[in-house]
């Protein structure tokens, strides 16, 4: 059972697992050394099992493109379930057909060696195998004509931008759209001179030799041809987009053991780099793509730049310029963290300027004792919106509650916003003090009225006490009955903050609280599709003419319903939104404070 | 002292001699927004770091327009980048972009 057309499969497939081998051994010993604990740690636990089932559901059911777009769900699933499906019951088949063994790439062109093999026999189930590979070709097949119509037409499939790829990218994925078509004549042809195959490929002989094709001729040559693309395609695999089919059940697996990504690049960083399937799905979302016309730093194209090593410096700037929205990190079917990857691009930048000594003076601000009470952390943008710092301690005096306002004379950065331009060690500076104050005065809890400080301490500081958000507190007060308002009439549209929503999840602690003041809308863009507000601290190249762009498109989003009031539970969104046009707006906790009983 | 909540500079006098316009014009094609800056110290007055030391943001990116860099990258190691300043500024200079060019600026030298 040998034709010399089978060398090209075999040359790619060799060539495929020898450099992929060679890749991932090299990045798992590219892995931080704490990583690595974390895997010697973890490796023999059950973390397995969702691994397995996780990378069956994402990997060949692409079940959160599903949820993202059916059909483009469909285009991804055909493609990846159907090509799987076709391998493994292609094997089954040749298993079942050869009792004396067989060499493995007969599996992949059975039809070829079923009637010219005498080693290959003929089992009761044959036809109905026949038939069911014809099948799932169909469904492969069905796959491919909707990628291929999303290039022309990317709307139906949910996207209105498709990813722009590089050139070797776009010959692996001609090789990639070859296969199937070149399947489907090869084994027609084959039908068409003996007789097997199921129902499609018969049909399509037929129909060649109608077309008055000479099949004895072209038979040979077409499955030159399937295998050549095979064997291109395999061959390019590695060195394309293509290869997160493999990395991406890697990743699964270490993240199911634990491991995240570091401040520097390291191993992990690169299993995240191939695993990006290209998708394109992040950039559609992206707030500064359409408005501003930027172009080059959603995922897709900042991992593309890191990729490509000789763009270091470029990837740099185009790393800083991204409003860290979170939009696209949520919307990523792979998951990818790309807000991490992006701060350790930015962090390469300041290196030089990232000093561990800088913030000296802070040793000025001496403790307090405050023990058992509550601590208050207004934050820094709250100082410039005072009615919420105001309208909080007026709810913390109704409630009954004994707080300390940490920050009322002078604040402390909580060290986000330098974190997030990836200046770690100053970032760490601050939090350090920031913690030694907090655990000095002893309080019991603490209450932050900005998203950026409670993503900060919930994630960044290890704090031994409770953290909430105010949006979560005053619901907590309202539910236990602490706090009573008065209901309105007025109507209310609510601007999902960044880093609030998706930055933590908090979606529906300020609907519960709104719900009880007035009139709560729903908006077109809302929770993981809520609109960045312009100002977030993540970039730093656009002005502020841009931001205000940016800003009219989430304005636009919330006064649709023609609300009373827009109501907002970050002091930052606050001032960005007020700035957009008449409708007043305000924070939740001064809404709560005006309706107090 | 006494704390007025303000402070007033000292008398500085200008050296024509060290102005050099080039540090100006690259800080102008980083953040073309500083072109728009009108020097009304808003930024200053909100400043977090400002509030423990004597930092002074619009001193600073003042000084490095005329060149005058001696000590400028101690100041502004002090900003926290907590973006106060920009949410102040009139006329939207993307101040923290500004601050990290010039200390990246300044890095270099
Ligand atoms: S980053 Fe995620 S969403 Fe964007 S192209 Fe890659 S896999 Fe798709
Ligand atoms: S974080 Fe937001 S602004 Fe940045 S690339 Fe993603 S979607 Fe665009
Ligand atoms: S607030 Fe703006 S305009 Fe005023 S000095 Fe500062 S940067 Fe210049
Ligand atoms: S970002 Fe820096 S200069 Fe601006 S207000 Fe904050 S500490 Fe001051």
């Amino acid at each position: 059972m040998f034709s010399f057309f089978v060398i090209p499969f075999c040359l790619g497939v060799v060539l495929l697992l020898g450099i992929s081998v060679w890749k991932y051994i090299r990045w798992i010993r590219g892995f931080d050394k704490r990583q690595q604990v974390i895997i010697r740690r973890n490796i023999w636990s059950w973390r397995f099992l969702p691994a397995i089932w996780e990378a069956f559901r994402e990997g060949l059911l692409h079940w959160r493109i599903t949820k993202h777009h059916l059909l483009l769900g469909y285009m991804h699933r055909s493609l990846a379930f159907g090509w799987f499906l076709l391998i493994v019951v292609g094997a089954v088949q040749a298993i079942l057909a050869c009792p004396g063994g067989h060499p493995f790439y007969v599996a992949i062109f059975f039809n070829f060696f079923e009637p010219r093999s005498e080693r290959i026999v003929h089992f009761a189930q044959a036809p109905f195998y026949a038939n069911l590979m014809d099948a799932l070709l169909i469904y492969v097949l069905s796959g491919l004509c909707l990628a291929a119509f999303k290039r022309v037409w990317s709307r139906p499939l949910g996207m209105r931008q498709t990813t722009h790829h590089n050139l070797i990218d776009r010959i692996a994925k001609l090789s990639l759209w070859c296969i199937f078509p070149l399947r489907l004549l090869a084994e027609g042809a084959t039908a068409a001179i003996y007789g097997n195959g199921g129902f499609l490929v018969t049909g399509v002989g037929a129909l060649m030799a109608a077309m008055g094709l000479d099949n004895e001729i072209f038979e040979y040559h077409l499955w030159v041809l399937y295998s050549l693309a095979l064997g291109t395609f395999f061959t390019l695999m590695p060195f394309t987009r293509y290869m997160h089919i493999f990395t991406e059940i890697f990743l699964i697996y270490f993240r199911q053991l634990g491991l995240r990504e570091t401040v520097r690049k390291d191993g992990y960083t690169l299993f995240e780099l191939s695993a990006c399937s290209r998708c394109g799905i992040c950039i559609d979302g992206c707030p500064i793509h359409d408005p501003l016309g930027i172009h080059d730093t959603q995922g897709v194209y900042m991992l593309q730049n890191i990729r490509n090593k000789d763009v270091w410096k470029q990837a740099e700037r185009i790393a800083d310029n991204c409003l860290v929205c979170g939009r696209c990190s949520t919307e990523c079917p792979v998951q990818i963290d790309l807000e991490g990857i992006r701060r350790q691009v930015r962090a390469k930048g300041k290196e030089a300027i990232d000093k561990s000594q800088s913030y000296g003076y802070l040793k000025s601000v001496h403790p307090f004792n405050a023990m058992g009470r509550i601590g208050y952390f207004g934050g820094c943008m709250s100082h410039l919106t005072p009615s919420i710092t105001e309208s909080m301690e007026r709810i913390f005096r109704a409630a009954g509650q004994d707080y300390w306002y940490m920050d009322k004379e002078r604040t402390i950065c909580c060290g986000r916003p330098l974190l997030q331009q990836g200046f770690v060690r100053q970032a760490e500076e601050l939090r350090r003090r920031n913690s030694e104050l907090i655990a000095q005065s002893g309080v019991t809890m603490l209450v932050t009225s900005c998203p950026i400080c409670y993503q900060s301490f919930t994630k960044e500081y290890h704090l031994a006490i409770p953290v909430m958000h105010h949006s979560e507190y005053i619901a907590q007060l309202l539910k236990e009955g602490r706090l009573q308002v008065t209901p309105s009439e007025q109507r209310i549209a609510y601007h999902d903050p960044c880093e609030l929503g998706r930055g933590c999840g908090i979606y529906e602690a300020p609907r519960t609280v709104l719900q009880a003041v007035g009139e709560l809308q729903h908006t077109r863009q809302e929770r993981e599709q809520s609109l960045c507000c312009g100002i977030n601290l993540g970039d730093t190249v656009i002005s502020g003419t841009q931001q205000a762009q940016v800003r009219d498109r989430a304005y636009e989003n919330l006064v649709e319903g023609q609300p009373d009031t827009i109501a907002t539970a970050c002091p930052m969104c606050k001032k960005a939104l007020a700035r957009g046009g008449d409708t007043p707006v305000r924070d939740i906790a001064e809404l709560v404070a005006e309706k107090m009983k | 002292m006494n704390k007025f909540g303000f402070q007033i500079s000292r008398p500085r006098s200008i050296n024509m001699d060290l102005s050099d316009d080039g540090r100006r014009e690259q800080l102008l094609e980083e953040v073309p927004s500083y072109r728009l800056c009108i020097g009304c110290g808003g930024c200053t007055a909100t400043c977090s770091a400002g509030q423990f030391t004597n930092f002074n943001i619009r001193r600073s990116h003042t000084a490095l327009a005329c060149n005058q860099t001696e000590g400028l990258a101690a100041q502004l190691d002090s900003c926290m980048l907590c973006g106060k300043c920009m949410l102040v500024c009139p006329r939207g200079v993307n101040l923290r972009g500004l601050i990290i060019r010039m200390r990246q600026m300044l890095g270099r030298v």
